[in-house]
């Protein structure tokens, strides 16, 4: 089984934005939740960068292991989902977080937080694989019909990559084989454990 | 021959090197310009995070949680709430609960030593009754939930699976969202009632170095509250104020803080919530089992002169002087 990463190549995102509308578009989240974004650091300093982040499915989630009704569980390709059904927005998979993926639709008492949403990986939820029933809660399941991710499908300059994750790092690591500089997988060592030494 | 070739390869090497330079020259000499290396001022994940324990950038999207890129330290969190705080948890209250069992076995249950004499003192008035009932109601919803929040998925979802336990905490959340507001209300009522009678006084040291009232021969006097009454009201209206401005941190995210102000504040509000219930536990236990004719104070208000006698003679005597309670009269031998 592959082993399902996103690696953000920050020598080519032009912080366009397209992944996060994708994103949003293909799963129609809901109004004010963003599963994607992108944030450029140093904006307008000579060295900015910009990097497009969402779930980035770690190993070892802490999100998963923080969660009080445990909602959390991962899939044979490493994808890290939840159940909306057993998720009673707490919001502590957020603090565990390193990456900011949970986001809760403003629907609690006091405006807070209703059930989580995040990045499913374009993998939808518990539910049939493709139902309506898992479109409505998580979105588009392409995973399951043989698709990549469609924020990193549709990433104009190939910045934002998906897959398995060897391949990902080996077409990473020939392009700054190739172009002779990258400031390497942004997140790889805190999701993964590891970086990528080219 | 070998002659031949190598001159021949001279040759040949000569005329490729006049050639390369030819091509390589330009025709107009330029200044040199340096070439651009793309990498020389890159910001790097390792160099950023080196720096601070966050990165965080400028987002087009209008949510300011979301401008922090990574915050590696959510794995620290998750060590403290998965790790430490289960087992500091278990042990502060499995631990409490231990050395009240030991102390009832060993001491056993106080008595009042005169036995009772019938004659009752009004200690709290009804009003004085609900603010502490509301309390402490509150409080033990709080704290039940709080407790699932943390403990539930060890001791309750194995026992009544996943969907019946989501259920539950999530009706859990929402009681403990909303119970914290007649909390606070209890705790200012409690505050505003009792404070006075809660300053310490040089009889609290006495009152301390003679064992607290635990030595049965013992029995020394206290005003209307003793140290350790005194005690746990000091130690709770600082425990209360804690867990209440850390838990509307928590009630209202990111309105105030950042995500490592909403880190700090879960911790605080789980830390000093277990330390709050391991206290609590000890004043149910000294309140009910612990000591005979203590429970009645709180419970209908008003408790039997010996026992004001023997363990709030100063606040008897002030009583008797204010008119508010009577000494049975001396009785007449009989002739």
């Amino acid at each position: 089984m592959a082993r399902m990463k996103f690696l953000c190549d920050a020598e080519r995102c032009i912080d366009c934005n397209a992944c996060v509308t994708a994103c949003k578009n293909e799963n129609e989240v809901p109004w004010g939740i963003n599963r994607r974004r992108v944030v450029t650091i140093n904006d307008g300093k000579p060295g900015e960068r910009s990097v497009s982040m969402a779930c980035m499915h770690c190993t070892d989630p802490p999100c998963a292991s923080v969660c009080p009704v445990s909602c959390f569980y991962v899939t044979v390709d490493h994808v890290v989902l939840h159940s909306k059904d057993l998720c009673i927005g707490c919001g502590y998979c957020f603090y565990a977080c390193p990456f900011g993926a949970p986001q809760y639709p403003k629907v609690g008492n006091f405006g807070s937080r209703g059930k989580m949403d995040k990045c499913t990986y374009c993998a939808g939820g518990p539910e049939t694989d493709g139902s309506p029933e898992e479109f409505a809660k998580y979105g588009a399941n392409r995973l399951a019909a043989g698709k990549l991710p469609l924020c990193a499908e549709m990433c104009s300059t190939k910045s934002l990559l998906a897959g398995d994750g060897e391949i990902i790092a080996e077409i990473y690591k020939d392009r700054v084989r190739k172009r002779g500089y990258g400031t390497g997988a942004w997140g790889w060592t805190t999701a993964y454990h590891e970086g990528i030494k080219v | 021959m070998t002659s031949l070739l190598g001159f021949m390869r001279f040759l040949f090497g000569a005329l490729a090197i006049c050639a390369l330079a030819v091509l390589v020259t330009p025709i107009h000499a330029e200044p040199q310009v340096p070439p651009v290396n793309p990498q020389a001022s890159a910001i790097s994940e390792q160099s950023l995070l080196q720096q601070a324990p966050r990165i965080e950038g400028r987002i087009d999207i209008p949510n300011e949680t979301a401008s922090v890129l990574m915050q590696p330290d959510g794995r620290v969190w998750r060590y403290f709430h998965e790790v430490l705080l289960h087992w500091t948890g278990a042990i502060l209250i499995l631990g409490t609960i231990a050395l009240l069992a030991i102390a009832y076995f060993v001491v056993g249950r106080l008595r009042i030593s005169a036995g009772r004499s019938g004659i009752k003192v009004l200690r709290f008035s009804s009003f004085e009754r609900f603010s502490h009932w509301l309390t402490a109601t509150c409080f033990v919803l709080l704290g039940l939930t709080g407790l699932n929040i943390t403990f539930g998925k060890l001791l309750l979802l194995p026992l009544i699976g996943p969907e019946a336990f989501s259920t539950f905490s999530e009706g859990a959340k929402y009681v403990h969202n909303f119970v914290s507001f007649p909390f606070v209300l209890g705790l200012v009522l409690i505050i505003t009632i009792w404070m006075k009678d809660n300053v310490l006084r040089k009889v609290d040291v006495v009152w301390l170095k003679e064992g607290g009232g635990f030595i049965p021969s013992k029995h020394p006097t206290a005003g209307r509250f003793n140290a350790g009454e005194k005690l746990v009201f000091w130690l709770a209206l600082g425990a209360g104020a804690a867990v209440s401005v850390s838990g509307y941190l928590l009630l209202f995210p990111f309105y105030v803080t950042d995500i490592f102000g909403m880190q700090i504040a879960q911790g605080v509000h789980a830390v000093i919530a277990v330390l709050f219930i391991a206290l609590i536990i000890g004043h149910i236990y000294i309140g009910t089992l612990g000591m005979e004719g203590a429970f009645e104070a709180m419970g209908t208000g008003s408790v039997d002169l010996n026992w004001a006698k023997e363990h709030h003679g100063l606040w008897l005597e002030e009583e008797i002087a204010k008119g508010r309670a009577k000494l049975p009269a001396p009785a007449t031998p009989a002739e």
